[in-house]
């Protein structure tokens, strides 16, 4: 009686259609969804379980519902509770021959187990059969499966069957095949590595989504080895264009697109197999700027599609034209209400910055306008861009901004992400060095716990080698303040502790007492935390010896006295010796704890007597005793064991002696710290803070003396003037078109006037400028972006090139007299031909000293515009040193002539960039109002 | 590579939740958990991506788009263009759609087998496979007309001892 209820029912549900469920499932969903609270529902799941329990064990329970008990059974444990007592039940339904039951029991089976799971072994004969079904849904059931419970181990027992599917006759199981094997060889590269050569043979299917789905496996094994499928560059380079140019079915149209995953998919390989190769490159070219012309930027498919075009083209070897192009999608994503082209726009950006960092001028209020979005997403990426574009001359807006957002935000995996990074910005490019104390007080201060504890043994060696003395008695005076804050992070308290007890008294402006008195509370106030406190231990046996070496006398502070006497019975070790080493030194006399703790001495090297040639009286007297002689190690066989072991045991002797905290004092010199495997490109640093140096309030000179000549030229020229009008006018039109609030302005200022400015070595002369010139009067008619592209140069090359300059600029400067220099830069018709007016007042300009440091990278221009009449040959110049240097072939006329920089410009390069210019200018010209259009 | 697809309605219960690598139940509640924390404190008119490395481990994004009460998650790593992603939600949903007629939150309760139905012909195994919801529809058809037409009521043994002496 009761079944036939059931059966009723089962009729009843049936009639609904394929999927209907019973009423048992429908209260159960209603219930919890009801269920007000977790507990509730926690119980409402437990009796569910209860139930199903039972009747799942029930002999002879239709199809239908045991279909059911499945289905239930997974969303017991989709909402987290263990439903491991069924899994039996769901393998034993994929070996009913039933397909609703059989495609039911796979799907159960590929949610609840895992392919290391012992039930696998009984789903593996049933894969086999079904991989050979007549019936091919059953076999795509089956791929299914395969695709998430086969293993390693696994594998071989069903690859044949995979295999021979890869010919079947109906393109979805092709499709499946091939992605079960890409599956295989993503568990396991060695045991399909014989096949990989199918994916090449299913690219030619002749089905256009079989070689859309072969796309996936090649994209990851051209990522691993990307020689190997050089040739396939022209196949992928025609497939792409004919479905471009609409070849394919018009069933694998989306939103008017034609197959534009593919598409997607497409140019993601062709990004990596034209990176750094310029004749694959060339293949790519003009498909790529068709993609570009006929790609409809009014949906987001095709939006996708032009971003993947920037990435494709930002990672082959430059084509100025494709550039162009990109650069004008960059602007629509920019410019765009949606957050999401934002976001990709910004992203963009910062792809297309490393080869032509003008771009991210002619955007810098959207830029900026992204930063001080609500949305956190688009702010972490507009960081991101900003991190890459940092230089010395935008260094401080940027990380204080960094910081500023560090500080407020909760998520402690980002938190240290951007500690690291403003670490690492302010280590590269820091303009002073109050300011980076500063920084890193800040930075330390917030994510103290978060930095690694590297980047703290870096501070305090920089502080140690690379600061001089009045600036280290600031960072004294600015710890001894912070120390009192409540609740300061380990890291930063051990920096603290290291320095105070370095230099804590070294001025004599802070008396012993004081400053051990400090480093007691820490030691109180942060007894949980052994590392501070063996710090702060070490810090005040330093501060005692120091006053013992200067001849005063040691007064223990009662709260230190008790400090001692806590930590010599303390249950660490390590504390525990280093107060009885506090102990017996404070007890020896002045010369003997000066050879024990020199002062200011963490980085002299230490001499290690390996020879131990003052046991040479002792070894004799022994010899002489009738004890054995030293037999040395290479004279002895068997023993090279032990022999290894005392050779590094005395070498770690030697060394123990110090028994300093931090290895520091063990890195042999300061001057080969950048051959060291530390990260914290100190060479730079170093000559940069060795000296003094003052910032000047002027605006920086450039460094070479044909730089000088092009300033005497351009007056006489008259084409400043012109040039400042361009200029204003420019600006003009800029203001006319958004409304741009002054601050907003300043920032922008500050932010990309650094991008402006470069490396001016130019060596251009008097029969250059009056073309650059009429060219100038020229583009003045013409757009606002040309004049704006024109005046920005190639970004810094990266410090490693650095070393590669050299030579160039040290044959500069004996001509140069900065003073006159300065003079000229203040000349008022000078500052009214810059573009940003806030620029002069916000930047920070560079310190004239670095005229002179061999860091060729400083010799900027402070944010200053120059004419353009020394900018036409500057670019070309600049573009051959970059060619020479980074991979960024601005200029491909210049690409041949890698050694060119050093010499004059060539007259004929610059005819040719100049016509390049002016006719991409105009495609410029042309291209805005078509977006207009759009917008 | 797509490493997770979810659908999780407002009230933070999860709908759908394919990891396409495998994951214990309690560190698939946690993730879970966790994007939904995330999302419910996104505002409106935000960007549909998230960077989700915290979540996910490194070099994982999330996609999420928002559909009267649910929330359709995709989350995956750098192969994938975000846009593009943000287009395959909305195949899904499409397809869904054109499956139930106005698709709503209760469809996807009582049709959970067909749901996966679904996206299993969208992503297979981690990798998009068919990005036509035409496509999708005609492969979702055929498989629901061959499961009824073998569904006439016959009764199976049902004990696992039944089965093992078979």
């Amino acid at each position: 009686m009761e079944q036939l209820k059931t059966i009723g029912r089962e009729l009843a549900m049936g009639s609904q259609g394929g999927f209907g469920q019973s009423k048992e499932f429908l209260d159960l969903v209603k219930s919890i969804g009801e269920a007000r609270s977790k507990a509730e529902e926690d119980r409402i799941v437990l009796s569910e379980i209860e139930t199903l329990k039972r009747r799942i064990v029930e002999p002879d329970i239709p199809r239908r519902k045991m279909k059911e008990y499945i289905i239930r059974l997974v969303y017991v444990e989709m909402l987290g509770h263990d439903a491991s007592f069924g899994y039996i039940h769901a393998v034993k339904m994929t070996h009913n021959d039933n397909l609703l039951l059989k495609r039911t029991g796979y799907l159960a089976v590929t949610l609840f187990l895992n392919e290391d799971h012992d039930l696998i072994i009984l789903i593996v004969n049933t894969i086999q059969k079904d991989l050979k079904s007549d019936n091919y849904l059953i076999v795509c059931a089956a791929l299914n499966v395969v695709c998430k419970l086969i293993n390693e181990e696994t594998i071989p027992a069903v690859l044949p069957q995979v295999v021979e599917l890869l010919g079947h006759s109906k393109e979805a199981v092709r499709k499946k095949a091939i992605m079960a094997l890409h599956r295989f060889y993503q568990k396991s590269p060695s045991s399909v590595s014989h096949l990989v050569s199918n994916f090449r043979k299913r690219l030619c299917d002749n089905d256009p989504g079989v070689m859309g789905a072969t796309l996936c496996p090649l994209f990851d094994l051209i990522t691993i080895d990307v020689n190997s499928y050089k040739d396939l560059v022209v196949s992928f380079v025609s497939i792409l264009k004919q479905i471009a140019e609409r070849r394919l079915p018009k069933s694998y149209d989306y939103h008017q697109m034609p197959a534009p995953f593919i598409q997607i998919k497409l140019l993601k390989i062709l990004a990596l197999l034209g990176s750094g190769d310029k004749q694959a490159s060339e293949h790519m070219y003009t498909v790529v700027g068709d993609i570009f012309r006929k790609c409809d930027s009014s949906s987001n498919i095709g939006n996708a599609v032009l971003y993947e075009c920037i990435s494709c083209v930002s990672a082959i070897y430059p084509n100025a034209k494709l550039l162009e192009a990109a650069a004008d999608v960059i602007a629509r994503f920019l410019k765009s209400d949606s957050h999401n082209l934002k976001y990709m726009g910004i992203d963009a950006l910062g792809r297309l910055i490393k080869l032509s960092p003008e771009v991210a001028e002619q955007h810098q209020l959207a830029v900026i306008d992204c930063l001080e979005d609500p949305d956190d997403t688009l702010k972490r990426k507009t960081f991101e861009l900003l991190y890459k574009m940092t230089k010395s001359s935008n260094v401080e807006v940027i990380v204080d901004r960094m910081i500023d957002y560090m500080i407020n935000i909760n998520d402690n995996h980002y938190k240290t992400e951007i500690a690291s990074r403003c670490v690492e910005l302010a280590e590269q490019f820091a303009p002073s060095n109050h300011w980076f104390i500063q920084t890193m007080n800040r930075v330390f201060e917030h994510a103290g716990d978060l930095v690694k504890s590297k980047v703290a043994h870096n501070l305090m060696r920089l502080i140690a080698e690379g600061f001089g003395r009045r600036m280290i008695l600031q960072i004294v005076e600015s710890y001894l303040r912070i120390i009192g804050e409540p609740k300061l992070p380990s890291l930063f308290l051990q920096v603290i502790c290291w320095v105070l007890g370095e230099y804590g008294t070294a001025d004599g402006k802070f008396s012993a007492s004081y400053v051990t008195g400090k480093l007691c509370d820490v030691a109180d106030a942060y007894s949980n935390d052994e590392i501070v406190k063996s710090y702060a231990v070490t810090a005040l046996m330093k501060l005692f010896v120091f006053e013992i070496a200067a001849g005063r006398k040691v007064d223990i502070l009662p709260e230190c006295q008790s400090l001692i006497e806590e930590l010599s019975a303390s249950h660490s070790t390590d504390l525990q010796q280093r107060v009885y080493e506090l102990q017996a030194i404070i007890g020896l006399d002045a010369h003997a704890v000066e050879c024990i703790l020199p002062s200011d001495a963490s980085c002299e090297d230490i001499e290690i007597d390996k020879n131990l040639s003052f046991l040479n009286d002792y070894v004799q007297q022994s010899l002489e005793k009738g004890a054995q002689p030293y037999i040395p190690e290479s004279e002895r066989s068997g023993m090279l064991d032990i022999s290894n072991f005392r050779s590094q045991d005395q070498h770690e002797a030697s060394t123990h002696g110090l028994r300093e905290v931090q290895q520091a004092a063990t890195v042999p010199s300061s001057s080969d710290t950048g051959s060291s495997e530390v990260k914290l490109r100190l060479d730079g640093v170093q000559k940069k803070w060795g000296r003094p140096t003052y910032s000047s309030s002027a605006a920086s000179t450039s460094n070479s003396s044909s730089q000088n000549t092009v300033y005497e030229v351009t007056p006489v020229d008259g084409s400043s003037n012109v040039n400042s009008k361009a200029r204003e006018a420019s600006y003009d039109l800029k203001k006319t078109q958004v409304e741009i609030s002054p601050e907003k302005q300043k920032l922008a200022a500050s932010l990309f006037g650094g991008t402006s400015k470069s490396e001016r070595r130019a060596s251009s002369t008097g029969h250059k400028v009056p073309k650059g010139s009429s060219h100038v009067l020229k583009s003045t008619a013409g757009s606002t972006t040309d004049v704006l592209v024109e005046k920005t140069t190639p970004v810094q090359p990266p410090p490693d090139l650095l070393d590669l300059g050299e030579p160039t600029i040290k044959d500069g400067p004996s001509s140069v007299d900065p003073f006159k220099q300065l003079e000229e830069l203040l000349d008022p018709t000078q500052l009214g031909s810059s573009a940003n007016p806030g620029i002069v007042g916000s930047t920070s300009a560079p310190d004239i000293m670095q005229l002179y440091s061999d860091k060729p990278a400083s010799g900027q221009s402070g944010g200053f515009m120059y004419p353009s009449s020394s900018n036409r040959s500057d670019d070309n110049l600049v573009s051959g040193l970059a060619n020479a240097t980074t991979d960024s072939a601005h200029n491909i006329t210049a690409a041949a002539h890698p050694s060119q920089f050093s010499k004059g410009p060539n007259l004929k390069d610059s005819l040719e960039k100049d016509a390049l210019v002016r006719q991409m200018g105009v495609t410029h010209q042309v291209k805005i109002p078509t977006y207009l259009k759009i917008c | 590579m797509i490493k997770a697809v979810m659908v999780i309605n407002t009230q933070g219960k999860p709908r759908l939740a394919k990891f396409y690598d495998f994951l214990t139940v309690d560190k698939q509640q946690e993730l879970i958990r966790s994007v939904f924390g995330v999302l419910c404190s996104r505002a409106e008119n935000v960007s549909n991506f998230m960077e989700a490395d915290s979540i996910f481990g490194p070099d994982s994004r999330l996609v999420y788009k928002h559909y009267a009460t649910l929330y359709f998650v995709f989350v995956f790593d750098t192969c994938e263009n975000e846009l593009a992603v943000l287009d395959l939600i909305q195949v899904f949903v499409e397809t869904l759609d054109k499956c139930f007629r106005n698709v709503c939150e209760l469809d996807i309760v009582f049709n959970y087998s067909k749901l996966h139905t679904i996206l299993d012909e969208i992503v297979f195994g981690g990798q998009v496979l068919e990005t036509s919801s035409a496509e999708i529809m005609k492969a979702v058809e055929e498989i629901s007309k061959l499961e009824a037409s073998s569904n006439s009521i016959t009764l199976v043994p049902k004990t696992v001892s039944g089965w093992r002496n078979r």
